[in-house]
């Protein structure tokens, strides 16, 4: 029996008497697919601040892959294997989309080079390959600061990809994406995640979303852990749906 | 057409001081703060402004005389090569302080510690001559010894050279991975280290590159006015280092040069009036840089969309 890829063990962490999160107990296996739902500022942003060492929680542990990274921070972590898309993106504003993705590809290929260009014929195939996967190819020039937000999202989601993560967090992928793409996008990504072995865990609003693609579902409120199964057990729980899908 | 400029410069700059000899002096001045002004530039990259780096020109200036003095090596290239070494570590100790401070703090805690080593060499009167400074002799050029006048000669062209060389490396630096990183730094440093890229080791990199051509332009200048003195460290002179830097920013990889040739006029200019109107045009000046300048170089949205942080 493998051990769990992320182990989370009573996570605490309050911000101002708020508690964000209230004695977290959490499994993922490999190869998961995994929603974390819940009202907002039921902690789910926090979870993976904590998760990647943003936020260092007051008790608790986290282990990655058997290993205590609690209070490592995000670089340490990401190192390990961990990668994350955010819930504003997360880019570099003065960069292209396509360099933005080529620092990333030079973050995991060595970032310590300082003659030759970062701007290379091995990262530009890897890198518009990245774009075309999230459907982003054709604005590979354009300066990211541009973009509209949704792409924004999706670009995000591209750089952690391009590290080759194997435990992948993201937070809402779909939000500020329209209605037609988000399916598409899901579907790619799903693939992608199989394909590369990846283990993800997506924080959603979307309860359609969660219904056609988690395998798993969690229920987030008041820096609890309210209800984790099969989406269609768990969406049909009366106390879910007066705590999320009401509240959505 | 920039290559057009550049061959026109170029030709000037390789021509005049051949006709008209003591140009050669003010050329090599000019160049000496064009190297301090690139290093400048380097952290200018990730919106960082250094008002300290006279600093490291000071530090340069020093290490040359301080070898000649203790070792008597009189041979140019090995007496730069041992200022840039000098520099360097400087700045890697500064940098390891520096690295953690952003904007307005940077800015002026570079200064701090600039004003600090300045009174240092003011006061250790025992060691540094104090405001006397040190006096450095004429070179020896691959083994040979000229005079002033041949020296500088040779020592102009051996100045540009490295100038070029230094410019071409610096270009180089900014498109590579580490380079495209440095300026990553200013939009989102919660986004690098996400990407396992840790800020600071980028910072710090760049820093010491900085330190090394600031101490690099301070060898040089030490070099052609035979001298060093503790103002080589002062404020006005980070000042006007800084301000080259911006304006050579603006004029693209001769920028520093074209910058430094500006500024030099403005300094000649301005003392004719009276010695504090210079300190008065490049303070306010300053003021004006880092008031305004990153936000209108690199863009307000940039600076928002890193201070949101990781939500
Ligand atoms: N760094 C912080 N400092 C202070 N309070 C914080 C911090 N991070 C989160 N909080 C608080 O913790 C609670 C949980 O916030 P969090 O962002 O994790 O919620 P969320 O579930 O992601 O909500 P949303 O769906 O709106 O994104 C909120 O009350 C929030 O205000
Ligand atoms: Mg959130």
């Amino acid at each position: 029996m493998t051990p769990p890829i992320l182990k989370v063990e009573n996570l605490r962490i309050a911000f101002g008497g708020v508690a964000a999160a209230d004695g977290v107990e959490l499994e993922i296996a490999a190869g998961e697919f995994m929603a974390i739902i819940g009202p907002n500022g039921a902690g789910k942003t926090t979870f993976l601040n904590l998760c990647t060492g943003y936020v260092k929680p007051a008790t608790g542990s986290v282990l990655f892959e058997g290993r205590d990274i609690t209070g490592l921070s995000p670089r340490a972590i990401t190192r390990r294997g961990i990668a994350r898309a955010f819930q504003i993106p997360q880019l570099f504003a003065g960069h292209s989309l396509l360099e933005n993705v080529m620092l990333a590809l030079a973050a995991r290929h060595g970032i310590r080079q300082v003659l030759a260009p970062l701007d290379r014929e091995a990262y530009r195939v890897e890198g518009r390959a990245l774009l075309e996967l999230v459907g982003l190819e054709t604005a590979a020039g354009q300066p990211v600061s541009e973009l509209p937000e949704g792409m924004r999202k999706l670009a995000d989601i591209a750089l952690a990809l391009a590290l080759k993560p194997r435990l992948l967090l993201m937070d809402e992928p779909t939000s500020g994406v329209s209605a037609q793409e988000k399916y598409a996008l899901m579907g790619t990504l799903m693939q992608v995640l199989k394909t590369e072995g990846i283990t993800a865990l997506f924080v959603e609003h979307d309860m359609e979303i969660v219904r056609t693609y988690a395998g798993r579902v969690l229920v987030w409120d008041s820096g609890k852990v309210l209800a984790s199964g099969a989406p269609e057990a768990v969406l049909a729980d009366e106390r879910v749906i007066r705590s999320v899908v009401g509240a959505v | 057409m920039p290559i057009v400029v550049l061959a026109v410069l170029a030709a000037l700059v390789a021509l005049l001081p051949a006709a008209v000899p003591w140009l050669r002096f003010v050329f090599i001045i000019t160049i000496a703060s064009g190297f301090a002004a690139l290093g400048v530039a380097v952290l200018l990259r990730a919106g960082l402004i250094s008002i300290g780096h006279a600093l490291f020109y000071a530090v340069g200036a020093y290490a040359v005389a301080f070898l000649m003095r203790a070792t008597g090596t009189t041979d140019l290239f090995l007496l730069l090569a041992a200022a840039v070494v000098v520099s360097g570590l400087a700045g890697l100790v500064v940098g390891a302080f520096m690295v953690r401070y952003r904007a307005i703090f940077f800015a002026m805690l570079n200064l701090a510690v600039s004003m600090v080593v300045f009174s240092l060499l003011s006061k250790l009167y025992g060691l540094t001559g104090g405001s006397d400074g040190m006096r450095v002799a004429t070179p020896t050029l691959v083994g040979s010894a000229l005079d002033r006048e041949a020296f500088n000669a040779v020592f102009l062209y051996v100045v540009i050279g490295l100038f070029v060389a230094a410019g071409i490396l610096v270009q180089l630096y900014f498109r590579s991975p580490m380079g495209e990183a440095l300026a990553a730094v200013e939009t989102n440093e919660v986004r690098l280290e996400y990407l396992g890229v840790s800020v600071r080791g980028v910072l710090l990199s760049a820093y010491v590159l900085s330190a090394m051509l600031a101490g690099l332009g301070g060898a040089i200048a030490g070099i052609a006015i035979g001298h060093v003195v503790p103002e080589m460290a002062y404020w006005t002179e980070s000042g006007h280092f800084v301000l080259v830097a911006v304006l050579g920013g603006i004029a693209g990889p001769a920028g520093p040069f074209i910058g430094a040739i500006f500024l030099e006029v403005l300094r000649t200019l301005a003392s004719g009036f009276a010695a504090e109107t210079w300190n008065l045009v490049v303070g306010v000046a300053l003021l004006l840089v880092i008031f305004f300048l990153p936000e209108g170089l690199y863009g307000i949205g940039a600076k928002l969309f890193r201070r949101r942080g990781a939500q």
